[in-house]
């Protein structure tokens, strides 16, 4: 027992505890390592997906190229013809952190791959992302909160999705920044250091550089200053905490070439500006609040409200002026879609296409959150029981993520370090009252625990008044408060509060139900750890280039992607052009090195739409598109033999979607017998003679000669045709890769041949009338 | 010792056998004639003298012998077919309707000849060229106002047709004085199809029927969609002469006087000698074959091709066209060739000048549209062979070091920015210090 009132005695006990969180910490990175390490050892060091392969491209650019020349990649092999500006249209912290690990690595003599460093990347920085969330919830409620809270952090389901071993996406490093960032706010409202107001802005310029959701800590923290004015919580902190993050983040913000203006013009940031302008009307009401005497000041409140009032119409006028001068008023599709959820499902066929842009559904929260999703509630109590401005902040941050990841599946992301936060302080406090009943109520121990309560006091600067009090008291018994506390405390240590004791009184349970408790969190606990430890096992690690499945007679596992890949690299010509659905350009790009039309960085909607069109259409008139694309190749996905779902058929629906929106000729009705969709006898003749159809089914009755499609369970409605316009060249093992090439143009023209193929010779010779009007190029 | 002397005297025949397989050299050297009978060997004469005296390898075989090939171990092993045998049913050896078309689809030559009751298999060639003769197998073409004159017959087949296409490239410059005398089936084109071109057509009156039997129905060819001699040139630039009278290269014809119904004038001899010659020579890629090598493209100034333009580059585009002249490869001289920097659109479109000895070039500004461009030159003109040329070349938009540092227009906002810098420094200085 840590009973002893002497000065050595308590540092002692604190250093210990500081050794003690030290080691904690470091295990809590350890275990957020491992954990991500299932699919590393489930399947191999691989990169994963889709776009994790598009940073991994452009990681070798830049390890290869060096940064200057990543910063101007005109990139000729994506988008043919438009091709991409890469450096100025990607977020580069991701690769620039991957690169820089790379050339540390290399410089120091380990020879470590380029793609082992980025598999690796998500892992380590889901130790850092812990070990900030020990920091931010330390602000808010104390060390305790903050290491039960790190812990969470490390496991939870919804970040080791995006976060496993080979999961090389922008997100990886994305939360870790977010994290980081919300940390040095709170850090510098707490303490009102310049200090932490620039680390802060330079951390939010590693966010912009990392991720698109850096507007989510642009919004948030002029909403939580907003707040804190409301309630009158404005000090001089709050200034500090908020102003040079504005000033200095806009400038940095604009520095990142995918941002660019966009920080001074787009209306994600224009809630930031105005709350820098509120907050310096506020600052000057105070200023002159304090100067002058309270009858001037009443003078001068009419005086400053009227010219407030007029210069925030003039602003306000100002900005409505701008925003509504911009077609999409300011806002940009994804970002109209978080506010209206319905936005993109109805405008926007290319958001809504994306699974991960889809509103998750129920038991997507249980599964991503698990426990944390019932711990939340207590966690806001145990926030409100005191509000500080730190507490009201990672309660803004709950109430946001929970709309927001209401509204994409892809945004739970941003939920889960707020839901971490908040478990880990209503673990941490429920755990503090019931250790603190028990104890109270075993003999010998009265007394101490008094003196203890002794050894906290307030934190002037901090404001953590009375709430600080009662936890520093709990801590003791656990944990140790901050450096800096130690030394407040030592000053006040003759300062026995006698409220404390009193409210401590008041939270006294009975022993029994104490202990019981104390078992049942530890349940809950260990219930999360299973959950998650399935999760990370089982659930998300998948790299999903590479497909297993269990049946009776044991493991099978699909390579097909990389067999097809590496067929493309190996039998095409380095300039082919191949052309498949935006879903698979990354990966055509990245593994096979072969130029794509379009792919995952769905920038231009008309050329997707050609595509989509192009698959749309029947053979004939699909020729006419890709040829003018100088398409050589096509590649579909099929997964009607091995049930494969999220192959081309189930996407087709968008494909039309997507084409129609564009070019008109296309419509979806004409693909749906009775608002169905289907593929088997019932379908339109029109979805059974497009180009999709064709070529996922070709030949597909010499299977099983029934034509069993797995994945829609029916059989096929057309099962023998030939192809005119395109030849079958490669089908992986397992079919789910079916790579075409564009027959060329025929040699001959047949005459009118009236004794036979007559339907043939002519659709050939009509060809020159009917590019004008099916070629949307044309 | 003999076979030495043999081997000795072959070297140097070494290049001339090589350039007769080369790529290169488009001319046909060794034909394939197949003929119903060996008496067409002497009776066609003239025809067959003039291919001969031009250097070609004439290789005469029944269209029955079970010998004849196309092929051997892979190889062709000849580079143009003459098929004078309107009635042949099945060839013998190992051609059939699939092998010719392969042979033809392979980028080599073909003469065809039918005739009234051609057979299946010739007609079904002719379709598969885009050709389709009439269907009723007696049929001629007759035409009762533009027939040839002549003391014996009166059924008016023998036709004397002038309507030639106006073509410099096909027929030859010197212009064709003498009508032509047809004698046989006429067949008809798809007029969208663009490979095959109408070379002697028939006149207005014209129509097709058997005339021996009375005409019942309307006949189904008529006037002058009435193709008398086609000609295809396929997209590999293989070429093929259809005609519909075998006769009208017999050396009968070549020498037969005419008088056009209708006309005074009365020639001494018909034009079927100058006009097939003319055609043949077509046929055999001896005119009208175009070459272009040698693409080439920089930046102005420079000589290295650079592997990515950059927007607003000024650059320098040149090729070399020639054209086959039956025995080497001459400049190709004309003012209409141009070159199209495209991306989905042509967004610069020039005609290139030529110094008349080969090399067309021309100068050009990028524009400041960036993208994967092509350098395209489309030159498909009546009678040559198609030239597409294209070359892949991406242009890249400005780095950030490419635009210019400091704008003139923007000296007010650097004094700004520097005066608030100053400024601010000597009031903070000036309020820090002042008490």
């Amino acid at each position: 027992m840590a009973a002893s009132e002497t000065s050595n005695g308590t540092a002692l006990r604190y250093a210990f505890g500081n050794v003690l969180s030290f080691f904690i910490l470091l295990l809590i990175g350890v275990l957020a390592f491992s954990i991500r390490l299932f699919s590393v050892i489930k399947y191999e060091s691989v990169i994963h997906e889709f776009d994790p392969y598009f940073n991994y491209r452009v990681t070798q650019y830049l390890t290869k190229n060096g940064i200057y020349d990543f910063w101007n990649w005109f990139d000729d092999r994506t988008w043919y013809p438009l091709g991409r500006v890469i450096g100025g249209t990607v977020y580069p912290g991701l690769t620039l952190t991957a690169g820089t690990l790379y050339w540390i690595l290399n410089s120091l003599n380990i020879p470590l791959s380029v793609e082992t460093v980025c598999v690796f990347t998500a892992p380590i920085f889901s130790a850092f992302a812990s070990w900030a969330t020990y920091l931010l919830t330390k602000e808010v409620k104390g060390a305790g909160a903050g290491l039960t809270a790190a812990v969470l952090l490390a496991m939870v389901p919804s970040y080791i999705s995006r976060s496993v071993a080979g999961s090389y996406d922008n997100e990886a490093v994305a939360i870790f920044a977010l994290i980081f960032t919300f940390f040095l706010y709170i850090k510098t409202l707490n303490t009102g250091s310049l200090f932490y107001a620039t680390l802060n802005a330079i951390a939010y310029f590693y966010m912009v550089c990392s991720w698109g959701g850096y507007t989510f800590i642009i919004n948030l923290i002029p909403m939580h200053v907003l707040l804190c004015i409301v309630t009158g919580r404005y000090s001089s902190r709050l200034y500090i905490a908020y102003a040079p993050l504005v000033v200095l983040g806009t400038l940095l913000a604009s520095l990142v070439p995918v941002v660019g203006f966009n920080a001074v013009l787009t209306s994600e940031h224009f809630g930031s500006f105005l709350v820098f302008i509120i907050i310096h009307v506020v600052a000057l009401v105070y200023y002159i609040k304090g100067i002058l005497s309270p009858k001037m000041f009443k003078v001068a409140v009419t005086l400053v409200v009227s010219i407030g009032l007029v210069v925030c119409c003039a602003v306000i006028a100002v900005l409505v002026a701008l925003v509504a001068s911009s077609p999409t008023k300011g806002w940009s599709g994804r970002s109209l879609s978080l506010l209206d959820p319905t936005y993109a499902s109805k405008y926007i066929p290319i958001i809504a296409s994306v699974s991960e842009h889809q509103p998750p559904t129920w038991p997507s929260y249980f599964m991503d959150i698990n426990v944390l999703a019932f711990l939340v509630p207590a966690g806001i109590i145990a926030c409100f029981s005191p509000l500080s401005d730190a507490s009201s902040f990672v309660v803004l941050y709950i109430v946001t993520s929970v709309y927001f990841s209401g509204v994409m599946v892809r945004l739970m992301l941003v939920l889960a370090p707020a839901a971490c936060i908040m478990s880990g302080i209503a673990l941490s406090a429920s755990f503090d009252v019931f250790t603190r009943s028990i104890k109270f109520q075993l003999p010998g121990v009265k007394g101490n625990s008094q003196v203890d309560a002794g050894d906290t006091s307030s934190e002037g600067v901090v404001a953590q008044n009375e709430v600080a009090k009662t936890y520093k008291n709990e801590e003791a018994l656990k944990e140790r408060p901050s450096k800096k506390n130690r030394k407040k405390e030592k000053e006040h240590v003759e300062k026995p509060s006698v409220k404390a004791q009193i409210k401590k009184r008041l939270l006294v349970l009975p022993f029994e139900a104490s202990i019981i408790a104390i078992l049942l969190l530890v349940l809950l606990g260990a219930f999360y750890v299973v959950h998650s430890v399935w999760a990370a096992a089982e659930a998300y690690s998948a790299p999903s280039i590479v497909l297993t499945s269990y049946s009776h007679d044991g493991l099978h596992v699909f390579d097909d992607f990389r067999e097809a890949y590496s067929w493309l690299s190996h039998n095409t010509e380095v300039d082919d052009k191949v052309a498949s659905w935006w879903d698979y350009g990354y990966q055509t790009t990245a593994m096979a090195n072969r130029t794509v039309i379009v792919d995952n960085n769905t920038w231009n909607n008309t050329h997707i739409a050609t595509v989509g069109t192009a698959m749309s259409s029947p053979e004939k008139a699909a020729w006419e598109i890709f040829d003018s694309l100088d398409v050589k190749y096509v590649l579909v996905v099929f997964g009607g033999l091995v049930g494969y779902p999220s192959d081309d058929i189930n996407k087709f629906l968008w494909m039309v979607r997507i084409g129609g929106g564009v070019f008109p000729h296309i419509k979806e009705p004409d693909y749906l017998r009775d608002g169905q969709y289907r593929i088997d006898s019932q379908a339109t003749p029109t979805m059974l003679n497009c180009l999709m159809y064709k070529l996922s089914y070709y030949r597909f009755v010499e299977t099983d000669g029934k034509a069993f499609d797995r994945v829609r369970r029916t059989e096929i409605g057309k099962k023998h045709f030939k192809l005119t316009h395109f030849e079958e060249v490669f089908t992986t093992h397992h079919w789910m890769v079916r790579i075409y090439k564009l027959k060329p143009q025929k040699n001959r023209i047949r005459g009118k041949a009236k004794k036979s193929r007559s339907k043939a010779s002519s659709t050939t010779s009509t060809k020159r009338s009917e590019t004008q009007r099916k070629n949307p190029w044309h | 010792m003999s076979k030495l002397l043999i081997f000795l005297t072959l070297i140097p025949l070494l290049p001339i056998l090589t350039t007769s397989f080369s790529l290169e050299n488009p001319s046909s050297r060794r034909v394939l004639v197949l003929l119903d009978d060996l008496a067409l060997k002497s009776s066609h004469s003239v025809f067959f003298n003039s291919l001969q005296s031009r250097g070609f390898d004439l290789d005469f075989k029944l269209a029955d012998d079970p010998k004849i090939g196309l092929h051997r171990y892979g190889q062709y092993l000849y580079d143009g077919l003459i098929l004078f045998c309107p009635t042949t049913e099945r060839f013998g050896g190992s051609i059939d309707l699939a092998a010719i078309l392969e042979f033809v689809d392979s980028g080599h030559d073909l003469i065809i000849a039918a005739d009234s009751n051609a057979s299946d298999l010739i007609r079904e060639i002719a379709t598969e060229s885009g050709v389709d003769f009439d269907e009723d197998p007696a049929a001629l073409v007759i035409d009762h106002s533009s027939y040839a004159v002549s003391n014996t017959e009166g059924d008016h087949t023998l036709i004397a047709s002038d309507e030639y296409i106006k073509s410099d490239v096909i027929l030859g410059s010197k212009k064709i004085e003498a009508p032509v005398l047809f004698q046989g089936i006429g067949h008809s084109l798809n007029p969208s199809n663009s490979l095959v071109l109408k070379v002697l057509s028939a006149s207005p009156s014209a129509y097709s029927s058997n005339p021996k039997s009375k005409l019942s129905n309307p006949p189904s060819l008529t006037g002058s969609a009435i193709s008398l001699v086609s000609i295809v040139q396929a997209r590999n630039n293989a070429r093929i002469l259809i005609s519909g009278s075998l006769s009208m290269f017999s050396n009968r014809f070549f020498r037969s006087e005419v008088q056009k119904a209708g006309s005074p004038t009365k020639h001494e001899k018909s034009g079927n000698e100058q006009f097939l010659t003319e055609l043949s020579k077509w046929v055999f890629h001896e005119r009208g074959h175009l070459k272009a090598m040698n693409v080439r493209h920089h930046k102005a100034g420079e000589a290295d091709e650079p592997t990515i333009y950059r927007v607003n580059d000024d650059l320098e585009y040149s090729v070399e066209i020639y054209e086959w002249s039956g025995a080497s490869w001459e400049p190709y001289v004309a003012d209409d060739v141009q070159v199209q920097f495209y991306m989905m659109s042509p967004y610069v479109l020039k005609n290139l000048s030529t110094d008349k000895k080969g090399s067309y070039f021309t100068a050009f500004k990028v524009p400041d549209v960036y993208g994967v461009f092509q350098f395209k030159v489309e030159y498909q003109r009546l009678g040559y062979t198609s030239l597409s040329l294209s070359k892949q070349i991406p242009v890249r938009p400005f780095k950030h070091n490419e635009y210019e540092r400091f704008i003139p227009a923007a000296y007010p906002y650097y004094g700004a920015a520097f005066s608030m810098m100053t400024g601010f420094f000597i009031f903070t200085a000036v309020h820090l210090y002042s008490k």
